[in-house]
């Protein structure tokens, strides 16, 4: 590793990052898991089919599973605003704080009530009451995606706000909820978590073709799960790269960062590939592979386009903001762009092929593509993590874009040891929570569980 | 009167339904060791606040959230100063959500005590570091003059304050216990009762010594009069002494009424105490974080105000239909049955 944290602002750092990334690895499975479940409980309801049944059982559980950690973990990430941050807190309340409280009243609410009543509900709601408090609760989830992207989003675009006495004050709630950066993040956010519920099952049902276990059941899931991944991850492919474009007016240094491109350049290549080239002495990389014309085309929506280079716009930043440097770490933002769009890419591929397999009535028995798909359950994993990175290590130095720098938003009380103290109990406390969640939702999606309840009734014989 | 003032109003509202709710959630895990018998009996406690304890939990988030929104400074400062304090609070809730879900994921008996331990342990901390960081917001902390916290974590400690958390957690454990007494049958309810007389006197004697201590920190450390606060507290108490007697009695499920009412008055006593400050600081009183200072400005507050008075009557709504649908007894053999799917009998 190239730095050793030594600060507070550092390990305060590398604490909200850690957080984050955790707590995002559970909350798209269940924005995107939540609709395939209700989706087969639908199927049931509709068609009376008691296949549909059994797949809303086994898939709601390994929901439920998978929903407790997010819970768990998201009141980390409200707490810390305040604990680690309290200075981007005060700047940033009056505008950030709105969408987070919204987010609570409206939506958080609804989703943790409701999911409450999905859950016990079985035999004390009529079957259509029932299924409507998971359509309610999904709803909510996607909800609630939203509010929180808008406040993301307003970090890295801010909008509908003026500066008095060294605070941001909200001018226009609507300019904050129609912050065309926010539905653009909300759009490739939760087609994330549709190709995370849809690949989830997909490989699910795979392992289980691999076993030979129950084919025709999770043969229906698998469907469902093509039909759902095809066109997501072909949809997200186009609207990824759509969303540079805001990047690129929000935020010219990330776009920049994240091409390793130091000279401002029209029009551009897009770098898929490159050995070297990442830092202010190294500007020149030894090898690369380059796309003619693509990241003009990305970045600004024509294959002619601009893009300017990092030294250009530090700078531009230096003349506006003053001395300093204002250019994220390269080789990082560089990498992890890769990383999603490459992720992205074979994750099409995959579902297209599963889809053509399906059609083909080869699916069932081509044992390569069941260990494939099963491998592929990474995939969204490394992709959103990834695409994190990007986004926040690209914003740096700034915590808000132009308007408020990383290393002045910490607590100023809140001193090196006590963070590294909660570090500490993070890490050790996410990892035991980790390897268990990971043993339960292994145990209850594999195909040679033991079935201790599988003599027992289904819901539907007692209504 | 002003925005800020609703606000400051309406976050004590959130701090007394997270109370109310969340308590005797908390009250029943801290009993789960102790009252039922054996794993059937202790599924059908665990089952008693299964469907309800997720929703009660947002009340913190939106109680948390809400004072980001509508008072930056005091959650800049609140969150920041009470740093390791609130690490706590993260992993005892962090220990609690997790064995909710995973205690009945094997039958094995090492892994069920493991995380009944997990949700006892986590409900009584929780517990007990809220009403101790509640009580220090009364009692004072040292903030500088940036009202930034200035001391160190030691100075979560006082009299006062330890007072303040062990009264919680009594109060808790009597509300569970009298929780316990109208959603459980036979036997179980009869031990919960039982919990119920015992916890009575204990969490009536603390919860008086804390409300008259804050009354009196009230006047002599935030420049307050006896009254209003005493008004509360006197309530506060009323209410958790008739509770009391009510368990002895027989008349338990009337009581658990009563220390709902004892809970949301002790919430308005700390509150009434301590406005029109937010954080009170000591020793330098002048560094206090007020009401007004605390507030964000007028155009968000309307904002907020409008989404609140929209969504809170929804939300009492339908989280009180929540517990219209689930008003059954809950009995020891049910946990098995096969209804509980698909939580604890998914289909392979």
């Amino acid at each position: 590793m190239y730095v050793v944290a030594s600060t507070t602002v550092d390990l305060a750092r590398i604490q909200f990052a850690t957080t984050s990334i955790y707590h995002f690895l559970f909350v798209p499975l269940t924005l995107g898991l939540g609709p395939l479940v209700a989706i087969m409980q639908t199927l049931w309801h509709r068609t009376g089919d008691e296949r549909w049944l059994r797949l809303t059982r086994f898939f709601g559980t390994l929901f439920l599973i998978n929903f407790a950690i997010g819970v768990a973990t998201g009141l980390v990430q409200e707490f810390e605003f305040g604990m680690n941050w309290s200075e981007y807190s005060k700047f940033v309340g009056n505008v950030f704080g709105a969408p987070l409280a919204i987010e609570g009243l409206a939506a958080f609410f609804v989703e943790s009530t409701f999911l409450g009543l999905w859950i016990f509900g079985w035999n004390r709601l009529s079957p259509r009451l029932h299924l409507a408090t998971l359509w309610i609760a999904v709803a909510a989830s996607w909800l609630s995606g939203y509010f929180i992207l808008v406040a993301n989003s307003w970090m890295q675009h801010p909008v509908g706000y003026k500066i008095v006495d060294g605070e941001a004050h909200l001018t226009s709630v609507w300019a904050l909820l129609s912050n065309s950066f926010a539905l653009r993040a909300y759009l490739h956010t939760m087609l994330a978590g549709l190709i995370f519920g849809s690949i989830v099952v997909l490989g699910v049902c795979c392992w289980h073709f691999l076993r030979g276990h129950d084919v025709d059941l999770f043969m229906k899931a698998a469907k469902l799960a093509l039909i759902v991944a095809v066109p997501v991850t072909a949809l997200q492919l186009f609207v990824g790269n759509r969303f540079g474009e805001a990047v690129t007016s929000a935020q010219a240094m990330k776009i920049a960062a994240s091409e390793a491109q130091w000279d401002t350049c029209q029009p551009c290549g897009f770098s898929l590939f490159q050995i070297g080239g990442f830092t202010k002495d190294d500007e020149t990389p030894s090898f690369s592979i380059t796309v003619p014309r693509v990241l003009s085309y990305m970045a600004t929506g024509s294959f002619d386009g601009q893009v300017k280079g990092l030294n250009e716009l530090q700078a531009q930043e230096e003349a506006r903001s003053g001395p300093g440097n204002y250019m994220p770490n390269v080789r990082v933002i560089y990498w992890s762009m890769r990383v999603m769009a490459f992720a992205g890419v074979l994750m099409f591929l995959i579902a297209a092929l599963g889809a053509w397999l399906y059609w083909k009535q080869k699916l069932e028995r081509a044992r390569w593509f069941h260990r494939t798909a099963l491998a592929a359950i990474a995939l969204p994993y490394i992709a959103a993590t990834a695409g994190w990175i990007l986004t926040e290590m690209g914003r740096q130095p700034w915590i808000v874009q132009g308007l408020l720098l990383t290393d002045q938003a910490n607590s100023p009380s809140v001193s090196a040891p006590w963070i590294a103290t909660s570090l500490g109990v993070f890490i050790g406390l996410y990892v035991v929570l980790g390897i268990v969640d990971f043993v339960l939702m292994r145990r209850y999606a594999r195909p040679d569980r033991p079935e201790r309840h599988e003599e027992l009734p289904a819901p539907a014989a007692s209504y | 009167m002003t925005l800020a003032i609703f606000w400051f109003c309406l976050i004590a509202v959130l701090w007394s339904g997270y109370l109310v709710l969340e308590g005797f959630d908390f009250g029943v895990g801290m009993l789960l060791p102790f009252v039922p018998r054996n794993e059937s009996e202790r599924g059908a406690m665990l089952k008693t606040i299964g469907p309800v304890w997720d929703g009660n939990e947002v009340w913190l988030v939106v109680a948390g959230g809400a004072t980001f929104a509508a008072f930056p400074a005091w959650y800049a400062t609140m969150f920041s100063g009470f740093y390791l304090a609130l690490l706590l609070v993260l992993f005892f809730l962090i220990i609690r959500v997790v064995s909710f879900e995973w205690r009945e994921k094997s039958d094995s008996p090492r892994w069920r005590a493991v995380w009944m331990w997990a949700n006892a342990i986590g409900s009584t901390g929780v517990a007990l570091v809220w009403g101790i960081a509640l009580s220090d917001l009364l009692h004072g902390l040292p903030l500088d003059s940036k009202n930034d916290y200035a001391g160190n974590f030691w100075d979560l400690f006082s009299g006062y304050s330890v007072l303040g958390g062990v009264a919680f957690v009594l109060v808790f454990a009597f509300h569970g216990a009298c929780f316990l007494t109208l959603r459980t049958e036979g036997d179980l309810c009869e031990r919960s009762r039982r919990a119920a007389r015992t916890l009575a006197i204990p969490a009536c004697a603390a919860a008086a010594a804390y409300l008259i201590w804050t009354v009196f920190v009230a006047i002599d450390r935030n420049d307050k009069d006896v009254f209003p606060p005493v008004l509360p507290a006197a309530i506060a108490i009323v209410a958790l002494v008739v509770a009391a007697i009510l368990v002895y009695a027989g008349r338990s499920g009337t009581a658990f009424a009563l220390t709902a009412g004892g809970i949301v008055a002790a919430v308005a006593t700390l509150f009434t105490s301590l406005y029109p400050r937010v954080v009170v600081s000591s020793p330098d009183f002048a560094n206090s974080l007020t009401v007004s200072t605390a507030a964000s400005e007028h155009y968000t507050l309307v904002v907020i105000s409008v989404v609140a008075a929209i969504t809170t009557p929804l939300v009492l709504l339908y989280q009180g239909w929540t517990y219209y649908v689930f008003r059954a007894r809950v009995t020891g053999d049910e946990v098995y049955s096969p209804e509980e799917a698909p939580r604890s009998s998914p289909a392979g």
